[in-house]
């Protein structure tokens, strides 16, 4: 059925995606820039002003912010984190929330609460900095794979999804003798790839983002993780990380190249999050 | 079969797949909230905090009778009561203009982009602003081309600092916070628009008596949740952002708790954060039940 379009319905359009095109301008924008500046030299840098595209190309600050001591570290601390804590995560929420999935579990309910609770409600920041210290975990890489290792946000995600798989599949099995770790490994693990993939995206961004916890509990140099290397050398703007040798750098464009460095990373997460979220997550309530 | 205990070889299964997520939830989130008695106790690291003694509520008077607390507790609450409210609207009000986006490929592409911010921390996100919102960076230079021709102090000029910190919080949470909002609109049956043009809605129309009756079930859920969010204000965002020029507006009760933390003021540290966490689980409850009641108990978070 073909109405023809009033001329207001038409004006409406263009306004409204002329307003898109500019909001979505400033969702790029300031990445194109930090591109551009680090690959300025010092006269346009310091320059500033707005600008698309870079007035000249010079890899100089590239170098310089490699050359700095604990940022290679701090790359490889950050991968290495990722890489170590993020399947450990997920399994491990899993594995938590599939007795909470399962009708026969005893005492479903309040457990399901115990779980829950720490979502509402937290000791804060002196009582967990009190007890790593006492069970030696400051200034220990083990923080990395204890921060965020079952959150009770992702175990409700599982715990749905696995909620949805039909009771029969399981009664099937039981039947054929199979025990519940092998129904978990070999049933339910692998029918919930959608979401196993979306909460290792969420922790994949969640530790690659992580920056207070090497700030707070880290106080080697050499085990501190990439986030927090930029927030020194941009946020607190240390004299002695923004120094070096190479003539004509502007320290814009050092900040600028470490920016670069910081994102370039994450960037191989962004299909992911295209593919999951853009079919919409739905956000059911936590309800029993 | 026993169904309510751990004594058949069963549940006995299921006990052991527990256990792990037990543990760790008992050390590192029962154990620090247990860890909260120090906000009573006049505290020393020689006798931990089993063994200092009691103060009673003497940390909490310390803290609400000085006026620095008082402050940040104000600029917490401005802050957070602007964040939540603009933050609550923006996103509902992104995905209904994008859902009147008809061509196909502009409207992904602009639900694509809106969703690259969600990648980044603030520590990324500050960095760059620091670049943008500098005396000479592109926001100065934008206005500039407006007939502005005095540079703006962006980020050490009060009443700008906070219009940078809400609207680049807005501006990071609009997409994926429009997510949620698309997937209800898209399961919105077809039907329910034919028969509304058919009997002469206009556009506006159709959003105000369609689109966003359908969205009112997941609005309600999140503006329960952002109620947690009421005294919190993100401190990510501002300590990353601000300096000591705009302390007297950016100075909230995260980033207090840090300088009571740093300074080995654990107690009144521990009783500022602890004020916190017990205002936003009443605040959560009451609007969970506040919501329950009034919708005859179908919209709750739990």
């Amino acid at each position: 059925m073909m109405i023809k379009e009033s001329f207001g319905s038409r004006l409406f359009d263009v306004i409204n995606i002329s307003l898109f095109l500019v909001l979505s301008f400033t969702m790029f924008y300031p990445l194109l820039y930090c591109l551009v500046l680090s690959l300025s030299s010092e006269v346009y840098a310091s320059q500033g002003g707005f600008f698309l595209y870079p007035r000249s190309f010079d890899l100089t600050a590239y170098k310089a912010v490699f050359s700095k001591p604990h940022l290679l570290s701090g790359l490889l601390n950050s991968i290495a984190r990722v890489l170590i804590s993020v399947p450990i995560s997920v399994f491990f929420t899993a594995l938590c929330a599939y007795p909470l999935s399962r009708k026969d579990m005893p005492h479903r309910k309040p457990l399901f609460l115990f779980v829950l609770f720490t979502m509402l409600f937290s000791g804060g920041m002196v009582p967990i900095y009190l007890l790593y210290h006492s069970i030696g975990l400051l200034d220990n890489r083990m923080v990395y794979l204890v921060q965020g290792l079952i959150s009770a946000f992702n175990v409700i995600l599982i715990r749905n999804y696995f909620q949805n798989i039909p009771d029969s599949m399981h009664q099937a099995a039981m039947i054929d003798g199979a025990t519940e770790w092998y129904i978990f490994f070999r049933i339910y693990l692998p029918l919930s790839r959608p979401i196993l993939a979306t909460v290792a995206m969420f922790q994949t961004i969640f530790h690659w983002n992580s920056w207070y916890d090497a700030v707070i509990y880290m106080n080697s140099d050499s085990k501190v993780v990439l986030q927090a290397f930029l927030q020194r050398i941009v946020i607190e703007q240390e004299w002695a990380m923004l120094r070096d040798n190479f003539i004509g750098l502007a320290p814009e464009s050092i900040k600028a190249a470490t920016v670069v460095i910081t994102v370039v990373p994450i960037m191989i997460v962004f299909p992911f999050v295209l593919k999951y979220f853009s079919k919409g997550i739905m956000l059911g309530g936590i309800k029993e | 079969m026993d169904t309510n205990n751990f004594k058949s070889p069963k549940n006995n299964a299921l006990a052991l797949m527990f256990l792990p997520c037990a543990v760790y939830y008992f050390i590192f989130d029962y154990i620090p909230m247990g860890g909260l008695m120090i906000a009573f106790k006049d505290y020393s690291i020689r006798d931990g905090i089993l063994g200092s003694p009691w103060v009673g509520f003497q940390h909490f008077e310390t803290l609400f009778s000085g006026s620095e607390f008082l402050l940040v507790i104000k600029n917490t609450l401005f802050i957070s009561i602007i964040k939540i409210i603009l933050g609550f609207f923006a996103p509902v009000v992104f995905a209904l203009l994008l859902n009147e986006i008809r061509i196909g490929f502009l409207r992904k592409g602009f639900q694509s982009l809106s969703l690259l911010p969600y990648l980044f921390s603030w520590v990324i996100l500050a960095s760059i602003f620091r670049l943008i919102f500098s005396n000479s960076g592109p926001a100065n230079e934008i206005i500039s081309w407006i007939g502005v021709d005095k540079p703006i102090n962006w980020l050490s000029d009060d009443f700008w600092f906070i219009v940078v910190i809400i609207s680049t919080d807005i501006w990071k949470g609009i997409g994926i916070g429009a997510i949620i909002y698309m997937a209800s609109i898209s399961a919105i049956p077809i039907e329910l628009y034919k028969a509304a043009k058919i009997d002469g809605a206009n556009r506006f129309q159709q959003i105000f008596y369609i689109t966003l009756p359908q969205l009112k079930p997941t609005m309600i859920t999140l503006l329960i949740l952002s109620m947690g969010g009421f005294l919190s204000a993100g401190f990510d965002q501002i300590y990353n952002m601000y300096n000591p020029l705009v302390y007297d507006v950016a100075d909230i009760i995260d980033t207090y708790v840090l300088r009571m933390l740093t300074n080995l003021n654990f107690e009144i540290a521990t009783a500022a954060g602890m004020f916190k966490s017990v205002v936003a689980v009443i605040l959560i409850m009451t609007s969970n039940s506040i919501s329950k009641r009034l919708t005859q108990g179908q919209q709750g978070l739990y």
